[in-house]
């Protein structure tokens, strides 16, 4: 899963001196990496480092200050990305007051979706069994999985997933993770944010931030024998504390 | 923007409300039970006179909340934003939900005026056929102006604040209160750059004359017109990219 050496092929994704102010904060600091395709690369960091707004900034909903990025060829956010990017938010956007199979539905037809995604997509969350209730009485990793098969539905060449994973058991984890590479094996590039350090394992590619600030772009073994640590976490640690980048 | 999204947008916001079928009754029974309320504490005279135009204001009052509402939430949930970042047209939001509202305010304005005309004793010298029109351009007017003014609240509570904002100063210029020539002259210009007035007007006329003449069609046409420029305004209200 986790090969060393270099990335190959042609970036899905290209940052460069990108710089997002929110507010009288700055949320990303001048960051630039490149996001090979066909890869799962994780976005890792605390809470509150600035992942969101990054991921946002790639799919080109969010106003950035400077800086360019650059998604599938085309500047992000430009028309023709729009049914060739997947974008789920940490939080469940879809509608709570109707089923499963309604809000896919509709999804599908505004992405143009072939008639048998809704039920692709059913499968691969693993909600078959769910189609027919209303979101609203689900739970909230079920409305985690209905908001991540919303932007399967397209079959998108680029999905940007922040923290999916989150509340979910870990039976149903390992399966996403597995569902993740079953679909960058098929050549789709997926973007996945976690603020769970254990999670880097399952990643091809890694990006750790901190603050605005981009503190590693490697593969895991990479990371761990720049930092002669075992794991990601104690990496992060030593890199926080002023280690060697 | 193409028919298909809109349609599926109508088409969902739709399959929403059926899945709240209280919020259905609401939007149907509150302009009526209001209109009972009325024929209740006015005499017959001035239920004659303050009756058809406040059968088109209520349906006006309860589409603006209920489409100022349903909007907001989809800012606040992230399916609005999901939707954008798809390709979707902003007029096939607006719109959509503009078929879907209209459908209901065209059921709306039956049962208000169905039960105004058969169960209240309401009754005006034009057609009743005419009367429900009026209402539904007036129900249409209200979501136009629901979808508009939602864009600039941030929360639920702000948006129904926005109510006495966007709809009470018009109530008191229409000339429902005061003959709109009778205004002070700064306010009479004022009041025709507002839906209600000409809104006012049509249902004004309809309870006066048998049949409908140009300067009818004219108000009515106004009012129309000005809904789709709310509208339109609100697509331009929806921005893909936020701060």
């Amino acid at each position: 899963m986790a090969s060393g050496g270099s990335t190959s092929g042609v970036a899905a994704v290209s940052v460069s001196g990108l710089t997002v102010v929110r507010g009288t904060v700055t949320a990303i600091d001048a960051i630039s990496f490149d996001v090979p395709s066909g890869q799962v690369t994780g976005l890792l960091g605390p809470s509150g480092c600035g992942k969101s707004t990054l991921m946002r900034a790639i799919v080109g909903v969010q106003i950035v200050a400077s800086g360019d990025v650059t998604v599938l060829g085309a500047p992000a956010g430009s028309p023709g990305l729009r049914a060739r990017v997947g974008y789920v938010t940490q939080a469940p956007s879809i509608y709570l007051d109707l089923t499963v199979r309604g809000n896919l539905r509709y999804f599908a037809t505004i992405l143009g979706a072939a008639d048998d995604a809704v039920e692709q997509a059913l499968d691969d969350v693993d909600l078959r069994g769910e189609a027919d209730r209303l979101v609203g009485q689900l739970s909230g990793g079920q409305r985690t999985r209905v908001s991540l098969a919303s932007a399967l539905l397209g079959s998108p060449d680029l999905l940007v997933l922040d923290e999916p994973t989150v509340g979910l058991d870990p039976v149903l984890r390992r399966d996403l993770w597995a569902l993740f590479h079953r679909l960058a094996d098929a050549g789709t590039t997926l973007l996945v944010s976690s603020h769970v350090m254990d999670e880097a394992s399952r990643c091809d590619r890694l990006l750790l931030m901190r603050d605005g600030h981009l503190l590693a772009d490697a593969t895991p073994t990479e990371l761990l024998a720049r930092t002669g640590r075992s794991d990601i976490e104690s990496a992060f640690l030593s890199l926080v504390e002023g280690g060697a980048t | 923007m193409t028919g298909r999204r809109t349609l599926a947008t109508a088409r969902r916001v739709l399959e929403q409300l059926r899945h709240d079928p209280r919020t259905i009754g609401l939007i149907v029974v509150v302009p009526t039970a209001l209109m009972a309320l009325l024929a209740w504490i006015l005499t017959d005279a001035d239920f004659h006179k303050y009756g058809p135009p406040l059968l088109g204001i209520f349906p006006m009052l309860v589409m603006f909340l209920v489409t100022s509402v349903a909007t907001l939430r989809e800012r606040t949930s992230g399916t609005l934003e999901r939707l954008l970042s798809m390709p979707m047209g902003k007029g096939d939001f607006v719109f959509g939900y503009s078929v879907a509202f209209s459908i209901l305010a065209v059921i709306q304005a039956l049962v208000v005026a169905g039960v105004s005309f058969l169960l209240l004793g309401l009754d005006v010298r034009g057609s009743a056929w005419l009367v429900v029109l009026v209402a539904v351009v007036d129900g249409l007017t209200g979501t136009a102006l629901g979808l508009f003014v939602s864009a600039f609240a941030q929360t639920e509570f702000q948006a129904v604040q926005f109510m006495p904002v966007a709809l009470i100063p018009q109530l008191l210029l229409c000339g429902l209160i005061v003959p709109t020539d009778e205004l002070p002259r700064v306010l009479e210009w004022i009041s025709w750059l507002l839906p209600l007035t000409y809104a006012f007007n049509a249902m004004q006329h309809v309870a006066m004359n048998p049949t409908p003449d140009t300067r009818f069609w004219i108000d009515l046409g106004v009012v129309a017109a000005m809904a789709i420029a709310l509208l339109a305004a609100g697509a331009g209200t929806l921005r893909r990219r936020t701060p």
